[in-house]
């Protein structure tokens, strides 16, 4: 993980000059981060804060004013289900409870083992088609309890799938 | 296409026009059947990607030469993915919810065959005498679609397609123009801004026109965080050049150089199309510099919002740019006299800027005569929720709501009775059946108590609960206050509290008089439209709705069944199926139990009450049941595991 976290901040730093210096830049570049990274790590804001030489408890204040940035490493899988109205009207809150129930963790926390990360968005815009979930890019219309275990199932079978070839293909090779 | 100095406007633009043309007829001459599907967002959610894919395999496979072009949205999120075949010697035919299975048909049955596959149609687009046109349909024909009117027939990533339908012609115009002509006209049309406060617009660009500053800015508003409304996002990703064009003629009337697209960043999408949309205006010389061959320049930026509902307000947007937490500013000075790192600054919606270039092309006087005197033109609305055709619609201003909910969008599915509809999202109210004759104008509805808003509207049926409803709302700007005023941070939070005790079943007496003390106090203590406003949805739901309030408070009950945890869920004995075990395996938590006639039972430790088991039970059975206080709930023992024996 220490390694991990290592290049993600040399990979930062190599970026950072991309940016200009002025204050406006903040926002974008902290999307950058999160883009490519998925998260804000700690020490990315410390150096975020240093570049645009502002205080690190500015650059804190405004990471979480927004619903954007996230401060925790994502899921393998990222969850997102919708809250809008429509959702709510429909039974948003029971899927999301579902996802809670299957994966054994709250929103907007991560599984254990990282496949997972689960999310609450205020609306996605896809009302019409409510209750929504998004599973990664793809969004999930008209969901139901029922389709929650289905959803989590199909990456589990893929994984073991994929596993599986790839035991085979180490005892082949 | 860099424009040359010694060309003028009329030569430049009439260069670009027969270029658009050029395109069109090209593509009309394109031998085959054509394909036009929708894939906005919704058409994506719907499966559009694999519909297209489908029908790509199904003409390799069959070797059917066609074309299929990727086009926006049309509005009818109800029939998504959906699909417009024009094939030779039959009118352009609408598909609604085309699945990869009826792709494949389609393209079997219809392109090769000949049979329009009339079970899955839902109109002809052109007159003829072989197929009903969709034309007739209330749901179209009520419409009128004057801001989206391109939205679903054009390639939004095609800026040709748009310029042969007519488009940047309104720029064109300006451009001949006086700025204070243009001004003028905006002023004379009657439009109002579409964010939702509905200030008049060219008002707003005059006084930006008179205040001195050299770098004006003009900044589109497309941070649309409304719960439950999409509208924004729609036309930016179905057809992005009608926007731009409206925010160049604004440029040119208040004396702007740059101007920036505040889109949230919780739409991809449009993002990219809007990005990919400037790339091409640039490229033919209708964003950039010397716009047209004219002294005119504008730089046009996009920044992603990173998603808080305040920074719609536009002191708040403006801080977001500047890189600081977005927290509203006290007005006076109006953006429009110190925006933007200072400067003069434009602030309009989505829907503003859009309907702009329509004004500049047919005159103020054409659009004046759309709508009322005091609110023209048309409204957006995307009406959701309990509803049959749900969906984008235009109307005109001071169509009632009865005509929009009923007549045009089908009114409230599975036999089930209209409740209220919520009309402005969390600023607005929920308004009951009494006031379904109300015009829809800026006006009428804010005296009804709710307001016009962005234009998001959500139909509830009677198994919705008003408090439940008021308790969402109410979740939602409490997180989304931005904590700059004392009243909003803390006394949404008080008020979100009372209603959560209120749906949980621990109301107390004295609370509803509470709630409405508190809400008053955050009207008046509050100093952005978030706080003033949020109160509203409590507000409306206790004036129009109070005896279900009574209800939870005295009785501990939800009327419509809702609040879980006043509801349980039992499974009726006389009418269960012995040996049907259709409820059990729909359960998430395994609460049913087989009784010891075989017949199946609930265990209210164990139920989640999310009432999977109602949807499982066949119809000819409707077994289970909901009631409201749980202690109503007949108690049927589960006899001892037998597997342990």
């Amino acid at each position: 993980m220490i390694a991990e976290e290592k290049a993600m901040l040399e990979d930062i730093a190599l970026r950072l000059p991309g940016f200009g210096k002025e204050r406006g830049n903040l926002i974008p570049i902290l999307q950058m981060i999160q883009r490519k990274h998925g998260y804000l790590p700690p020490d990315a804001i410390n150096m975020v804060a240093e570049y645009l030489e502002i205080a690190p408890c500015e650059v804190y204040g405004v990471a979480t004013f927004y619903n954007q940035f996230r401060f925790t490493p994502p899921g393998k899988h990222q969850i997102q289900i919708c809250l809008g109205t429509a959702c709510h009207v429909k039974g948003g809150d029971i899927i999301l409870e579902n996802f809670e129930r299957k994966l054994e963790i709250r929103e907007g926390e991560t599984t254990p083992d990282r496949e997972f990360g689960l999310e609450r968005v205020a609306c996605i815009g896809c009302c019409a088609l409510a209750p929504v979930a998004t599973v990664d890019e793809s969004i999930q219309g008209h969901m139901a309890p029922s389709k929650v275990e289905g959803i989590i199932l199909g990456f589990q079978i893929e994984k073991e799938r994929v596993a599986r070839e790839k035991k085979k293909n180490d005892a082949g090779g | 296409m860099m424009p040359e100095d010694n060309k003028t406007l009329e030569q430049i633009f009439s260069a670009i026009r027969e270029k658009a043309a050029t395109h069109a007829k090209e593509k009309e001459q394109i031998q085959g059947p054509k394909i036009y599907i929708g894939m906005a967002t919704c058409g994506l959610a719907s499966g559009a990607l694999e519909t297209k894919k489908a029908f790509e395999e199904a003409l390799i496979q069959r070797n059917i030469q066609a074309s299929i072009t990727q086009v926006g949205c049309m509005g009818h999120c109800y029939g998504e993915p959906l699909v417009v075949i024009h094939n030779p010697g039959f009118p352009p035919i609408l598909y609604h919810q085309v699945t990869p299975g009826k792709a494949t048909m389609l393209v079997k049955s219809f392109l090769e065959e000949g049979d329009p596959l009339f079970e899955y149609l839902l109109g002809a687009m052109d007159e003829n005498d072989m197929i009903p046109q969709v034309w007739d349909f209330p749901r179209f024909n009520q419409e009128k679609r004057v801001v989206t009117k391109k939205c679903g027939l054009i390639d939004p990533e095609e800026i040709l397609d748009y310029i042969a339908m007519g488009g940047y012609a309104g720029l064109a115009e300006a451009l001949r123009q006086d700025p204070r002509h243009i001004i003028n006209q905006v002023k004379n049309s009657g439009l109002r801004g579409r964010g939702g406060a509905g200030f008049p617009t060219g008002q707003k660009w005059e006084l930006a026109r008179n205040t001195e500053g050299k770098e004006k800015t003009v900044i589109l508003n497309a941070d649309e965080g409304d719960p439950g409304a999409y509208m924004d996002r729609t036309i930016l990703e179905s057809n992005p050049h009608q926007v731009l064009e409206g925010i160049a003629i604004c440029a040119h009337a208040v004396g702007a150089r740059t101007a920036i697209l505040y889109v949230r960043a919780e739409y991809p999408l449009a993002v990219k199309v809007v990005t990919w949309a400037i790339e091409q205006a640039k490229e033919l010389g209708l964003l950039g510099n010397r716009i047209l061959g004219t002294p005119f320049d504008l730089e046009i930026s996009v920044f992603q919002g990173s998603g808080a509902f305040v920074c719609g307000e536009e002191t708040a947007l403006i801080q977001s740019i500047e890189g600081h937490r977005g927290m509203p500013q006290l007005r006076p000075p109006y953006p429009v006299q110190k925006g933007l790192w200072g400067n003069p600054t434009v602030i309009n919606n989505v829907k503003t800027f859009a309907t702009v270039p329509l004004i500049l092309k047919h005159g103020e006087t054409w659009y004046r005569n759309i709508g009322t005197e005091s609110s023209t033109g048309t409204a957006i609305f995307s009406v959701v929720g309990d509803i049959v055709h749900a969906g984008l619609v235009e109307i005109s201003m001071g169509v009632s709501l009865r005509t929009l909910i009923f007549d045009i969008c089908g009114g409230v599915p599975n036999k089930k009775s209209f409740k209220a509809v919520q009309i402005g999202g969390p600023s607005g109210g929920c308004l009951p059946a009494e006031f379904l004759d109300t015009p829809i104008d800026f006006d009428s509805l804010t005296a009804a108590g709710a307001m016009m808003g962005s234009g998001g509207l959500v139909v509830m049926d009677e198994d919705t609960c008003m408090v439940d409803v008021a308790r969402y709302f109410l979740d939602f700007t409490q997180k989304e206050s931005c904590g700059k005023c004392t009243f909003c941070r803390i006394g949404t939070r008080h008020l979100l509290n009372i209603l959560e005790r209120i749906t949980t079943g621990d109301g107390r007496e004295g609370d509803l008089e509470l709630l409405e003390d508190l809400s008053k106090d955050i009207k008046e203590g509050s100093f952005c439209g978030l706080g003033k406003t949020a109160p509203n949805p409590v507000l409306t739901s206790l004036r129009y709705f109070r005896d279900e309030y009574t209800a939870h408070v005295a009785e501990k009950r939800c009327p419509a069944g809702v609040c879980r945890p006043l509801t349980a869920y039992y499974i009726d004995l006389e009418t269960c199926a012995r040996g049907c075990d259709a409820c059990v395996g729909s359960c998430p938590v395994e609460a049913i139990f087989t009784t010891k006639n075989r017949k199946k039972g609930v265990d209210p430790t164990l139920c989640v009450k999310c009432g999977e088991c109602v949807t499982a039970c066949p119809p000819e059975y409707d077994a289970v049941k909901k009631v409201s206080p749980p202690d109503r709930a007949p108690i049927v023992e589960r006899p001892p595991d037998i597997d342990n024996c």
